[in-house]
């Protein structure tokens, strides 16, 4: 449940990554306006499925803004600079929402009535295992779109040398503004997700969940939408985990703790290579 | 007078952030080591009633040990992967001071009494004059110029027989000794601290402080923490919407002057050649 928040938000980190070699701090803000959008759509009267899907292509749009506000001005600078941009960004992002929405935790109504399973020992509600699904499937979706189909393969070749790929006719402007667009709508529909599973929508939500999909993507292996998807259900799991055996208390220190040895211990990632050539401040 | 000594502060913790980032590491955790800071010399004022300036020094070395040890590991880890073990790091200590020792620190519910060693004004720019002397003379000296060589290109230096390890060590615990002691007068300052002071957002200050003013020149820490610092009393009027208007200043700056404001061309007068390029831009 977690974890699939976590890979999805990791996934969308990594797009970025992968492709651009630049960490956009924002997404963990684009995941909480995702959240709102949604939850506003909904009080307007939309049905949910539309406020989602809205809120989503939303999403999806606030990340080609800031790819054009932090990320194209400096493609040929250091990546530190793009990353500071987007904390700027993020920083935008949560105060505005403050000032609009205000500052208060709100939830979502309760879109269908659950019915609860009992699987063995372990409880599980309709709605978790729905959003379970969304989360598995926008993910495999997702795989078979960058491995498989033609603007997959222009973002892939991106990654490795945007000369080369422009050289061989992939169009990079529009190939990074999909991939942006793309992660966009990922980090608004975990927001969502988020928001309906743990019952809580609120400006403030951002950020434990972005730090927390960085650290699933360094954890998976950097730059590898596999190895995202592995780190994020991973830092799920550590963090439920702990919350049942230590107590809450214990939750980030857990998780951090983890993140820490992974990096002292195999700092390319469960499934990841480090590109040393290319230097990232 | 609260401004004057947020500006100390303020300024020491950017010195802290240039000290490992004149070698070329970025650290997203020097809120960490100013909690190990003000804990430390808060511990050892109140509970063995301790002097002021020793508790201060202790809780300096304290914070630099540490830093010592943490970048031991992080001298196999570069850029982006050190900028997250930091943030780790960071997060880790503040979740150790919530859950740990709380018979001494009161845990999550802060620490209080630190009343009886308050420090003036005068003590936090007598700290912030030491630095600032011991930085002008570094930049000075030989250890300066390598550390500056090491920043640019780590390779080169190393094959001109600069000892790097030792280098950025020495620096990264420089930062955290000075972390530390802007942590302890901070404590003594306002007379309470609870872990929450320490969390990620502060850490991403500081780092702004730097990156703003200027990364290359240890001026431009303290001209960013003056700007920062005082930019939020002039925009008072702004009300709410100050972090919003916080927000778009950094993306704004980095548009216009993606090396920060203070360069090192600027500093040493050479307007001959604006068009030369630094090694970050």
């Amino acid at each position: 449940m977690l974890g699939s928040t976590y890979a999805l938000i990791a996934i969308s980190f990594t797009l970025l990554m992968g492709i651009l070699n630049m960490l956009n701090f924002a997404i963990g803000e684009v995941f909480m306006l995702g959240a709102i959008l949604a939850l506003t759509f909904v009080k307007l009267g939309f049905s949910f499925y539309w406020a989602f899907l809205l809120a989503i292509l939303c999403s999806g749009g606030i990340c080609l803004i800031i790819e054009r506000l932090s990320f194209r001005p400096f493609r040929n600078t250091s990546p530190l600079i793009p990353l500071l941009s987007t904390i700027g960004v993020s920083i935008l992002f949560q105060n505005t929402a403050e000032n609009i929405w205000g500052a208060e935790r709100s939830q979502f109504p309760q879109w269908m009535e659950p019915i609860d399973f009992h699987i063995g020992p372990v409880l599980v509600s309709s709605t978790q295992l729905i959003i379970l699904g969304a989360a598995v499937l926008l993910m495999i979706g997702l795989d078979l779109f960058v491995q498989r189909t033609r603007m997959g393969r222009g973002m892939r070749a991106v990654a490795e040398n945007i000369e080369t790929a422009n050289i061989l006719g992939v169009n990079s402007n529009l190939t990074i503004s999909i991939t942006f667009f793309v992660s966009g709508l990922l980090a608004g529909a975990s927001g969502i997700l988020f928001g309906l599973s743990f019952y809580i929508v609120s400006p403030f939500m951002g950020m434990e969940p972005g730090v927390k999909g960085i650290s699933a993507m360094i954890v998976g292996g950097m730059g590898n939408l596999r190895g995202a998807i592995i780190g994020g259900m991973f830092i799920g799991i550590i963090e439920v985990l702990s919350v049942a055996y230590i107590g809450a208390p214990a939750k980030d220190f857990a998780v951090y703790g983890a993140l820490f040895l992974a990096l002292v211990i195999r700092p390319q990632g469960i499934l990841g290579m480090i590109q040393s050539e290319r230097e990232r401040i | 007078m609260d401004i004057f000594s947020a500006l100390g502060i303020n300024i020491l913790l950017a010195l802290s952030v240039y000290s490992p980032f004149a070698t070329g590491q970025l650290s997203l955790g020097n809120a960490g080591f100013m909690a190990i800071g003000a804990y430390v010399s808060a511990i050892l004022t109140v509970h063995l009633s301790l002097s002021l300036f020793p508790s201060l020094v202790a809780g300096g070395m304290i914070a630099g040990m540490v830093g010592v040890l943490v970048g031991f590991p992080a001298l196999r880890i570069k850029g982006i992967f050190l900028a997250m073990i930091t943030l780790a790091f960071g997060e880790i200590t503040r979740n150790f001071f919530m859950n740990f020792l709380s018979s001494l620190t009161g845990g999550t519910y802060g620490f209080r009494g630190i009343g009886d060693t308050p420090v003036s004004l005068a003590w936090i720019w007598g700290w912030v004059l030491f630095f600032l002397v011991f930085f002008f003379f570094l930049s000075r000296s030989r250890t300066g110029l390598s550390m500056i060589a090491t920043h640019d290109d780590a390779i080169v230096s190393e094959l001109v027989g600069i000892n790097i390890v030792r280098l950025k060590i020495g620096a990264f615990g420089m930062g955290a000794f000075i972390a530390g002691v802007a942590g302890g007068l901070f404590a003594h300052y306002y007379l309470y601290i609870e872990p929450e002071f320490f969390n990620v957002w502060k850490s991403i200050h500081m780092v702004l402080f730097v990156i703003m003013g200027g990364m290359l020149t240890f001026w431009g820490g303290v001209l960013g923490a003056t700007v920062f610092t005082l930019l939020p009393e002039f925009t008072r009027v702004l009300q709410d919407w100050r972090g919003a208007f916080f927000g778009a200043v950094i993306i704004g700056l980095m548009i216009a002057r993606p090396s920060g404001l203070l360069t090192r061309e600027l500093l040493r007068f050479n307007f001959r050649h604006p068009d030369r390029k630094g090694p970050l831009s």
